[in-house]
């Protein structure tokens, strides 16, 4: 499965991320503006990007919805926090820690790469870091997430991971000529 | 004699460097730098083809992409061979092996040529006519022979061991053709900081300039102008110049696709590296840099080896330093050809006569000609080319006042060089949906009002002179920087110090011939064989459309898509039908501009990789217990568990009885699974199913049924209720993604109110389906305290608990018809947790079950499958469900469609059970249902059979079945009609086991 996968290849690299949980968040966009305070955020981050925190990663990708990564660590605070913040206030909080798995990919022929499974630009001006979406990769959905000038962050399911890292590879290997 | 028409010191081949390469079993020698079309000419070889229809000798007439004759195989092998590619842009390299194509059995003697002589009984459309009898015979004797006989290159049979790359790319300019215009367009963006991309389809940028021997731009010639230039773009980090890289479809919204061809020019190419890669480019502007083509004459043997463009010729000599001929007669109706004949007078060619078919040519050019003591006849056409596997004379004659043509004289030659002059290349124009529009003083299309943001520039729009091509392209280039959004800066400006006028005149149509020619053949499309006859007969045959015109005769409609022959076929059709050739009309130019491999569209989709292929958590169990898997949309699902020998029937009554017996467990993680949280949950999910759940309890479950707006069932699938405002939804396995997508689309459209969030779950959840009567002893112990009795734990009731410290949603659920339970627990401990079941379930007998025995099960209890029972015209009710149906609620989606009369018909499919009298007979499914036995066919059916299995616990068959009103024939015999017999079935309730539901409550 998908627990220990590890690609490596001239200009690219790919490795299971660490372990988080995860919730997805939805609610009206003041409701997840409460709910990232009492998270220890300033505010929910804006479309299609990230806000970063203590054991608190939130990604937006939608109006209504918020994807949140937490350090297994300080998860439980985090999450008594944001149940207190949001108590009788309409929200849907769902635990979806199994049901992706994070791929880190990095190395100069990322760009390239990616660009061989999804259909959005993914060049630093029109991607920069921090920037987070929901996306097609191949024929799989996923949530790509620019960590970095040459590292992105894949979520996907758990059961996509074999062929979009299969896929992956395929493109690092192309990307080199 | 090695490369005799080879000229030192023409061209940009390296002489100093020879290639080997052999074409049909011959070696032969050219240069690095050569195509195989100018090696093969440069050792006088002309002849490298035979035609589609009539099998004649052909060689290249053109020099570029357009070209339609000389189509060659390249490579060997089963797998590895490319057919129909064009010798004009196969690159040279050593130890090349190119084979020519459609010929029997040798291209110098072709048997297939007979048709030539039976042309007049070949003509446009025969095969409509003459091979419509015997009925019957067209799929097996006719169709085949034909497609023998005719077609072009051999597919290859062997899997392709080469791949292909594929990348989305974006840029803000595509210019598309590295020309004069496409150059100064893409150097015009580049220097505001647009991204751009320029694309061209030959291996090197400068277009028409590479073959200019002639033009000078701020004082230097014109190849080292495209040098300074290209330099520059490179310096540019955002200039992408791809060559050997052809724009072939102009998608809607700028998409465009890109086919960039990396190993095809390399005798070693790297290990590893892509055959082709295929660009899908997202272009906020494209400027079309295409340039324009030269149009051949329609004149009787202007096919023959040896007959070629004027533009080819020049291309040949002044790029790859080959002279076509030795002895060449020119026929034109435009200037550049003059360039021409005087390129090949200073290349050391014999220019024997250039017959101009306007009555009174006077250019510079045509001075400059006369001036070098070249023969010009003014007014002259030409009435044959004589020759077969390569033209040895011409029969030139005079263009009489009266518009009739003169006797002839006849000239020897080994080269016939035409120009009719030049046609726009508008073929992503068209595609891009553009408007193309007459412009009277061209005499051709060219891009009118575009649809998309594109912008023609150069020759592709009609401007020939090259200060105007630069001055243009600069221009647009600067313009579609700026419309996409960059700051405008100052377009770059060059001046051109030498260059030709661009011709007028030109010609459009078959030229004049003296008598009627009625077996003449004069082409119109080469690669189709199109012969101008083949169109005027259209016309006299009644066709009037342009676009008919091309369906009856197949004009325009090989691989290159009438890049030559468009406009000749449309001349002549306007003449024959008495209208100017703008009122005619133009046929649509259909992608790909030129022909793409397969291999490059499917790139990385193929084998392991053509689909995702999903699997569960428990996948690596059920592999390692010797399971048969099946394919459940993109699930790979556990069909069956054999022991030692067993065989698929075998292993599933075992399975079946172990059930019903004992205990089973069953893998049911890929149960599509949806959250559905918030304070309007409830009435959200009365909107969504036909069911009410407004009093369903916290901790109980029910069948929920879906139907799309036209009341058809569209899902089915148990839902528990976790808590007052969260629903844990499953649906099929295949339904998911579609069930959450229409959830969304009516939350998001049509009940934005509504404070409720739906969440994919399907992948949080491992689920354990633990069916049987013994199912509870086993478990119980497992489950950290909870109570799981039937008082505490009834049928349709769930618990939230832990399993060995993993938490857990607990639902007593089934679709066996036995007690039973579905553990869901984190994804994670899925495989941890089945092997604790299985380990605490050895002493009861524990028996792993597959899909199949879960069909049989939930068959002999009735229960539908959507997608088997139901088709996307079954109603609840038709489905047997109309239980489910809520009468109280206001609305659901689908109760309008319901309350149609139509949909409440006493005579609708409905499900029923089947038995046939004998009970080892299994009927096969989707077999039709009719009344009597006897009835004259066609029969009237009343059904199908839906589901069908051998149901070990009832030791007979049973047999689910949709039949026009089939309750009410419970009793009655049915026959199923079969090959050589016709089997009697009974029609009973569609439950066969336990119709009490006795063995659920327990």
């Amino acid at each position: 499965m998908s627990d220990t996968m590890q690609l490596a290849r001239s200009g690219f690299t790919l490795a299971t991320a660490a372990d988080r949980r995860r919730f997805v968040l939805q609610a009206r966009p003041g409701t997840l503006d409460a709910a990232a305070r009492a998270l220890g955020l300033a505010e929910a981050p804006a479309m299609l990007a990230t806000a970063s925190g203590g054991a608190v990663t939130a990604l937006r990708l939608g109006p209504q919805e918020i994807l949140l990564l937490l350090d297994p660590a300080g998860a439980g605070d985090s999450l008594a926090a944001l149940r207190t913040g949001l108590d009788a206030v309409a929200h849907s909080l769902v635990e979806v820690s199994d049901r992706q798995v994070g791929l880190d990919l990095s190395g100069a022929l990322v760009e390239p790469a990616l660009a061989s499974l999804t259909s959005i630009d993914v060049a630093l001006p029109a991607f920069p870091v921090g920037m987070a979406t929901r996306t097609l990769l191949g024929k799989a959905d996923g949530v790509l997430w620019r960590t970095g000038p040459e590292q992105f962050r894949l979520e996907i399911w758990r059961s996509f991971a074999p062929y979009i890292s299969g896929l992956l590879d395929e493109a690092a290997r192309d990307a080199a000529f | 004699m090695s490369q005799a028409f080879r000229v030192p010191g023409r061209g940009r081949v390296d002489s100093a460097r020879t290639v080997s390469f052999t074409f049909d079993g011959r070696r032969f020698q050219g240069l690095a730098g050569d195509t195989l079309a100018s090696a093969l000419l440069a050792n006088g070889h002309h002849l490298m083809g035979r035609s589609f229809k009539y099998h004649r000798p052909r060689g290249a007439v053109s020099a570029g992409s357009d070209e339609p004759n000389a189509l060659v195989a390249v490579g060997s092998g089963p797998a590895l061979q490319t057919p129909n590619l064009r010798a004009t842009q196969v690159e040279l390299y050593e130890g090349l092996a190119a084979v020519s194509q459609n010929r029997f059995p040798c291209l110098q003697f072709d048997f297939g040529a007979v048709n030539t002589l039976a042309a007049p009984l070949l003509p446009a459309g025969f095969y409509y006519k003459t091979f419509m009898w015997p009925r019957g015979f067209w799929d097996k004797v006719y169709e085949p022979v034909i497609r023998r006989a005719a077609g072009l290159g051999v597919a290859p049979t062997a899997p392709d061991p080469d791949h292909y790359a594929f990348q989305y790319a974006h840029c803000d300019v595509l210019v598309a053709g590295a020309g004069p215009a496409g150059l100064a367009a893409a150097l015009a963006a580049g220097r505001s900081g647009a991204r751009v991309i320029l694309a061209d389809e030959t291996a090197e940028a400068g277009g028409s300039l590479l073959s200019d021997r002639t033009s000078r731009i701020d004082g230097r010639p014109a190849a080292l102008w495209v040098a300074d230039i290209l330099a520059e773009l490179a310096a540019l980090p955002n200039v992408r110049v791809l060559t050997r890289c052809t724009a072939f479809n102009y998608g809607p919204h700028n998409m465009v696709a890109l086919n960039q061809r990396l190993t095809e020019h390399l005798a070693d190419p790297a290990p590893g590296m892509p055959r082709e890669r295929l660009w899908q480019v997202r272009a906020k502007e494209v400027v079309l840099a295409a340039g324009a083509l030269e149009r051949p004459l329609v004149f009787e043997g202007n096919d023959r080896p040896g007959v070629m463009l004027a533009s080819a010729a020049r291309t040949y000599l002044n790029r790859y330093g080959v002279a076509c001929g030795k002895r060449a007669v020119i026929v034109t109706a435009d200037d550049s050809a003059y360039r021409v004949a005087l390129d090949l007078h200073d290349a050391g060619v014999t220019v024997t006569a250039i017959a101009d078919l306007r009555p009174a040519p006077d250019s510079a050019l045509v001075r400059a000609a006369q001036g070098a003591g070249l023969t010009v006849l003014p007014g002259t056409t030409i009435q044959r080319a004589h020759g077969s596997t390569r033209v040895h004379s011409v029969e030139l004659a005079r263009l009489l006042p009266d518009g009739s043509v003169g006797r002839g004289q006849r000239w020897r030659t080994d080269l016939v060089l035409m120009s009719g002059g030049y046609t726009p290349s508008v073929h992503l124009f068209s595609q891009s949906r553009g408007k193309l529009v007459f412009d009277e003083e061209l005499g051709v299309y060219v891009p009118g009002e575009p649809a998309d943001r594109t912008r023609s520039s150069g020759a592709c729009r009609g401007v020939y002179r090259l200060a105007d091509v630069l001055a243009d392209g600069a221009a647009a280039g600067a313009a579609a920087a700026a419309a996409a959004g960059l700051a405008a800066v100052q377009a770059p400006s060059w001046s051109v110090d030498v260059a030709d006028e661009p011709g007028r005149g030109g010609y459009v149509g078959a030229l004049p011939r003296r008598g009627k020619g009625l077996l003449a053949m004069a082409f119109v499309d080469f690669q189709n064989d199109v012969t101008a006859k083949d169109v005027k007969l259209a016309v006299r045959e009644g066709f009037q459309s342009i676009e008919h015109i091309k369906r009856y005769t197949t004009t325009g409609m090989a691989t290159d898509q009438g890049k030559m022959s468009n406009v000749n076929a449309l001349g002549i059709a306007a003449d024959a039908l008495g209208r100017p050739v703008e009122k005619v009309g133009l046929t649509t130019f259909r992608p790909p501009f030129t022909p793409v491999t397969f291999g490059a569209f499917a790139s990385h989709a193929r084998g392991d990789l053509f689909d995702p292929d999903r699997r569960t958590p428990i996948d690596s169990w059920a592999r390692a217990h010797g399971a048969v898997f099946e394919d459940v949309s993109l699930w790979r699902r556990a069909r069956y568990f054999p022991r030692g020998s067993e065989d698929m029937e075998a292993a599933v009554r075992r399975e079946c009885l172990a059930v019903r017996g004992g205990v089973g467990i069953f893998d049911a993680s890929t149960l599509g699974k949806i959250e559905i949280v918030g304070p309007d949950a409830a009435t959200f999910m009365n909107r969504m199913y036909v069911n009410a759940w407004t009093k369903l309890g916290v901790g109980k479950c029910r069948y929920g049924l879906m139907c799309r707006e036209n009341g058809f069932v569209y899902d089915d699938g148990v839902v528990g209720r976790i808590a007052q405002d969260r629903f844990h939804v499953t649906t099929t396995t295949g339904g998911a993604p579609g069930v959450l997508a229409m959830m969304e689309d009516y939350l998001q459209t049509e009940w934005p109110e509504l404070d409720v969030w739906l969440t994919s779950t399907t992948e949080e959840w491992a689920v354990i389906a633990l069916q049987g009567p013994k199912a509870r002893e086993v478990l119980a112990p497992l489950v950290d305290g909870l109570d799981i009795s039937a008082g505490a734990l009834p049928h349709m009731s769930l618990a939230e608990g832990t399993i060995g410290g993993v938490p857990m949603r607990l639902f007593r659920v089934s679709f066996t018809g036995e007690l039973g339970f579905e553990i869901n627990v984190p994804a994670r401990h899925g495989r941890a947790v089945w092997e604790a079941i299985w380990d605490a379930g050895q002493a009861a007998g524990i028996t792993p079950y597959g899909t199949e025995t879960m069909h049989v099960l939930r068959a002999e209890k009735g229960y539908i499958i959507v997608g088997q029972e139901t088709d996307g015209t079954a109603t609840p009710d038709d489905a047997g469900c109309g239980w489910a149906v809520s009468k109280a609620k206001a609305d659901f989606v689908g109760k309008r469609s319901l309350a149609l009369p139509a949909m409440q018909a006493p005579d609708r499919k409905q499900l029923v059970g089947l038995l046939t009298e004998a009970p080892w007979e299994v009927l096969e499914e989707g077999a039709q249902l009719v009344a009597r036995p006897d009835e004259a066919i066609p029969m009237r059916t009343l059904g199908h059979v839906s589901s069908s299995y051998f149901s070990a616990t009832l030791g007979r068959s049973i047999a689910l079945a949709m039949v026009a009103g089939g309750r009410a024939r419970e009793g009655e015999t049915l026959y199923v009609p079969m090959e050589g017999r016709t089997i009697a079935v009974t029609v009973t309730k569609p439950v066969f086991y336990d119709v009490e539901g006795a063995r659920l409550n327990v």
